[in-house]
């Protein structure tokens, strides 16, 4: 009986293992090009399926024990629902876009949507994880499949090296992660974090304080916070568009939630001991990727970097360590993902008139009278991303530092908009290309329906109808929060 | 109030047109964007017509209320229909002056229309945030606006304004965002009520005048705007002097004084210290420009200091005045931007030197000219005297010295306007091609002609705009009331039957002497 209700519990989960295990087995026989996109559309109707059962734990708003599965190792509450929600859908854009993408490189292969889906099930654990070691599985799974799928385009030398640096800097923060677990086993003799929150419960010795420091740097080199973000830029660069694509949504969905489950679960009776470095983290990241987008002359870089920036500002809402910023972070993260994977799509489908793809942001010249929507598009994307107001990222930007003013961190929050001012700059260079400058005639190339519709349904959340859904976004943020926050 | 959300349908009417110009043809988007905003200058007329004065401080509400603390809040007091009105009236003239673009005509429509949208926007919310979206989402029609059509330097000086009205603002969004925390709402109305504790009061100031000062702009964060306007298109040009430049001077007088009465009194100093020097100084350097839009450009920042010393004078005849400044700088300055408009598309150039002795090819455009250079520089009979008058009086009441410092304005204004209207209007016919310049066409007298009315109007009969505005200015000034400093001028009404008898005894001698 106990047993039955882990299985129903983790549904999604377990669907997603038979459902990859038996597509990468038809895979090995069904060779081809109508093989792999096939079982590209099988998994995105997994990730549909896996959404279908996820969405009523969000919307029943479920939490507590009866939420626990496999003697309290792992959760399917409201909080892990929400996480997995964008996660699912994050991969889901990312698998629709790759096969135009990997085709005219002759490398779409069946392998492509199987190794997502593994990624995406490491996910899925990683937010529902309740102790440590579920914790570190679902991040290994995730990153396993991650690293593979960066160095996907065999024949490409930059998506090698993005493959091999993912790999050696992802190994090197799991050490730190898992180095920082032992200390934290060692100091509270558990795994689990509610056994961890409450041995921590009268205070942190000074040792276990090192535990606390390696596990945040470990999350930190997971979400890409600075000073651990130097991959992000050379990874997210040479990894093949769709790669990327998926790198800066749904991972950065994941890790971040498993960065408020630790701090705000396991370490959450600790949380001045925290803060201070979260803050740092926060506002290093927002400066740092404001500056360092500056220079970038590639629009992947750039992106990379604004991803920096915008973990930053997400990052300002944990440091607040209130419910209120715990669930401006999942509006934020909701809002982000529609960007990032607008501004990826938008760039994939950026090509020259012989389809190969056009990144040098030089190259977008005059885009606004080749390509009218899709530069409109892109400039949406760009000042959203800059939190201009009517766009929705505005609204990200609004509930975070409405947190953190709350929270009583005023100094906190104007550095914060300061850095967004910085950001601005390089935002409003994207579009001054584009708008401003004579054509190029570089980047002529069409693109197909399911990236104009992916686009078109980004934009459409970041345009100002956005507004009609945030409603509903902070009913269900505000669910997912309770179930995280009481839990504890 | 009638069901009718009329507010709605005059920020809906340029907004579908602004779509509908973004999918059309160029002909076919002039005629939507001149369509669209006539109709929003009827529906503004009939606004005003229905406006009640004496009535309920607040008109025209509606409030649908969208999510947790934020509101579609909208509705307006005499202070913001008359600078609705001042939008609504700039628009159409200011599309009849784009027909000179040819380049990306539907968008430029569109970027203008959704301006326009916005302007009104910032003046008919009532809820803080919604207000926030109205005045930042601005910046990118005028990034734009400015980048696309401006210039040679248009990169730059779009760069320019962007950067530095979001820096301004951010800041103030963070005031923001604690006043609602403070307080528990986002409803204007309210927030101007409640009273917000002293030493917060200057932090919040200080946030709220960094994002105003820009965009006033004050002295010496208003580099951005002889940037700005030079390379802006013409109607670029008098959109932003008609009507942006009064988001400044409304913010002020809709949030930093009544939210912050005690803190505007502390601050009072730095406000008028900033405007003299702006004053002085922005004429000044109007005055050796050899650039047309550049020296109406600096003029500009020195008419808005006078607003800002008005409205920091804390009395009624200050109030009243810089809003007459600010409506009568709205007209004027734009329809000087049309003159110099006019000259530019004949001759493609804004130096003053390749004109002169136009008044001999081109009187009509001379008489016109002649007539805003003087409302300009304050003339009475025309809008800027009234304006200047009642301000620098406001202030005089508060501070003799300040009053010193801006009547000088006065005098350099009319400096540096009369010395520009003589080269060029005045003088030897010295360049061929300038002396060969066609006399006004009949679109452009249709630009040109209603704001003259109107220039006349406000400087004759200035009641028909200050009446909507008075009791709104009065609940105001008891606001500021206890905050008020005390005036240096110490000024006592006189007896009025001690005045009687002297007015008799003048009279008999003036019979006596015959010559008064």
């Amino acid at each position: 009986m106990d047993w039955l209700q882990s299985l129903r519990l983790a549904a999604p989960e377990l669907l997603f293992t038979i459902a990859g295990l038996a597509i990468l087995l038809v895979s090995a026989w069904a060779n081809g090009k109508t093989a792999a996109r096939l079982a590209n559309w099988a998994v995105v109707a997994v990730l549909a399926a896996g959404a279908a059962l996820t969405a009523p734990v969000l919307f029943s708003g479920a939490k507590g024990p009866e939420t626990l599965a496999f003697g309290g190792l792992f959760a399917a509450d409201a909080f892990a629902a929400a996480a997995k929600l964008l996660i699912y859908a994050a991969a889901g854009a990312s698998l629709l876009v790759a096969p135009a993408f990997f085709e005219r490189f002759r490398a779409m292969r069946a392998e492509y949507p199987v190794l997502v889906l593994f990624a995406v099930l490491g996910m899925s654990m990683m937010v529902s994880a309740t102790n440590l070691l579920t914790l570190y599985i679902g991040l290994e799974l995730n990153s396993l499949a991650a690293y593979v799928l960066a160095a996907f385009l065999k024949t490409d030398d930059r998506s090698a090296e993005a493959g091999l640096k993912y790999f050696v800097l992802g190994s090197l923060a799991s050490g730190i992660l898992l180095f920082g677990m032992s200390l934290t086993y060692g100091f509270t003799g558990t795994t689990d974090f509610a056994g961890i929150a409450a041995a921590f419960k009268d205070g942190l010795p000074a040792g276990a304080a090192f535990a606390l420091v390696f596990v945040l740097a470990g999350l930190a080199f997971k979400i890409s916070a600075v000073p651990f973000h130097m991959w992000t830029p050379d990874v997210y660069e040479g990894a093949p568009t769709p790669v990327t694509t998926f790198f800066a949504s749904a991972p950065k969905v994941a890790a971040l939630a498993l960065t408020m489950i630790v701090t705000l679960k396991a370490f959450g009776t600790q949380a001045p001991a925290w803060q201070p470095i979260v803050i740092f983290a926060a506002l290093a990241s927002v400066f740092w990727g404001a500056l360092g987008a500056i220079g970038q002359t590639n629009i992947k870089r750039l992106l990379a970097y604004s991803s920096i920036n915008n973990v930053g500002f997400l990052l300002i809402g944990l440091a607040t360590a209130t419910p209120a910023g715990a669930s401006a972070m999942l509006i934020y993260l909701a809002i982000y993902v529609a960007m990032t994977i607008g501004g990826f799509v938008a760039v994939l489908m950026l090509k020259d008139s012989d389809g190969n793809p056009v990144e040098n942001i030089a190259d977008f010249a005059g885009l606004s009278r080749e390509r009218k929507v899709l530069a409109a598009s892109l400039a949406v994307v760009m000042f959203s991303l800059a939190g201009i107001p009517p766009l929705l990222g505005f609204w990200g930007k609004l509930v975070v530092f409405q947190a953190a003013v709350q929270a009583g961190m005023f100094w906190v929050a104007v550095l914060g908009v300061l850095g967004s001012v910085v950001g601005a700059f390089y935002y409003l260079k994207v579009v001054k290309v584009m708008y401003f400058d004579e054509p190029a005639g570089k980047a002529l190339g069409k693109s197909d329906w399911v990236h104009q519709a992916i686009l078109a349904l980004c934009v459409l959340f970041l345009s100002p109808l956005g507004y009609l859904v945030v409603k509903c976004l902070t009913a269900l943020s505000d669910l997912a929060v309770a179930a995280l926050m009481t839990a504890a | 109030m009638s069901g009718f959300p009329i507010l709605s349908v005059m920020l809906a009417v340029p907004l579908v047109a602004a779509l509908a110009c973004l999918f059309s043809g160029a002909a076919a988007a002039r005629t939507i964007a001149l369509a669209a905003t006539l109709i929003d200058l009827v529906l503004g007329a009939a606004l005003w017509a229905q406006y009640d004065i004496g009535g309920a401080q607040w008109q025209f509400q509606e409030n649908v209320a969208l999510f947790q603390g934020f509101a579609w809040k909208l509705g307006i007091d005499g202070i913001a229909l008359m600078l609705i009105m001042l939008s609504v009236f700039l628009m159409p003239i200011c599309i009849l002056a784009s027909q000179s673009i040819e380049k990306r005509v539907s968008e430029y429509m569109a970027a203008f229309l959704l301006m326009e949208t916005l302007m009104i926007g910032v003046f008919a919310a009532q809820d803080l945030l919604l207000f926030y979206i109205f005045f930042e989402a601005g910046l990118i029609p005028m990034y734009l606006i400015i980048g696309i059509w401006g210039g040679a330097e248009r990169i730059y000086a779009s760069y320019k304004f962007f950067l530095y009205t979001l820096l301004g603002s951010v800041l103030m969004l963070i005031a923001m965002l604690w006043m609602i925390n403070e307080a528990g709402t986002t409803d204007i109305p309210t927030l101007m009520a409640y009273d917000f504790p002293a030493d917060a009061q200057k932090w919040l100031w200080l946030a709220f005048f960094a994002s105003f000062a820009v965009k006033m702009p004050m002295w010496p964060v208003h580099t951005w705007l002889p940037d700005a306007h030079v390379q802006a298109p013409t109607a670029g040009s008098v959109i932003l002097a008609g009507v942006l430049l009064k988001m400044g001077g409304y913010g002020f007088i809709r949030f930093s004084l009544p939210m912050f009465p005690q803190a505007s009194a502390d601050f009072a100093w730095l406000v008028f210290a900033l405007s003299m020097v702006a004053v002085v100084y922005t004429s000044l350097v109007a005055l050796v420009q050899q650039d047309m839009k550049k020296l109406i450009a600096y003029s500009s920042v020195a008419h808005m200091a006078i607003v800002t010393v008005g409205l920091f004078a804390f009395n009624v005849q200050g109030l009243e005045g810089s809003m007459v400044v600010m409506l009568s700088h709205g007209l004027v300055s734009g329809a000087l931007f049309l003159c110099v408009g006019v000259i530019y598309d004949r001759l493609h150039t804004r130096e003053i030197d390749r004109y002169g002795g136009l008044s001999i090819n081109m009187p009509k455009y001379a008489l016109l000219f002649m007539l805003f250079t003087m409302a300009s520089v304050g003339l009475p009979g025309t809008s800027g005297f009234v304006g200047e008058f009642l301000a620098l009086t406001g202030i005089y009441k508060m501070s003799s010295w300040v009053a010193l410092v801006a009547g000088s304005g006065i005098i350099l204004g009319a400096g540096y306007m009369l010395y520009l209207y003589r080269r060029v209007a005045f003088g030897e016919q010295k360049n061929a091609d300038a002396a060969a310049m066609p006399d006004l066409s009949v679109r452009e007298w249709l630009m040109l002609a209603p704001i003259a009315a109107v220039v006349l109007w406000m400087g004759v009969y200035p009641e028909s705009f200050l009446a909507p505005m008075r009791a709104d200015i009065a609940a105001l000034d008891a606001r500021l009331a206890s905050a008020r400093p005390e005036g240096d001028a110490r000024l006592t009404a006189g007896d009025p039957t001690t005045a009687k008898t002297h007015e008799a005894q003048s009279h008999e001698t003036s019979a006596h002497g015959g010559a008064h």
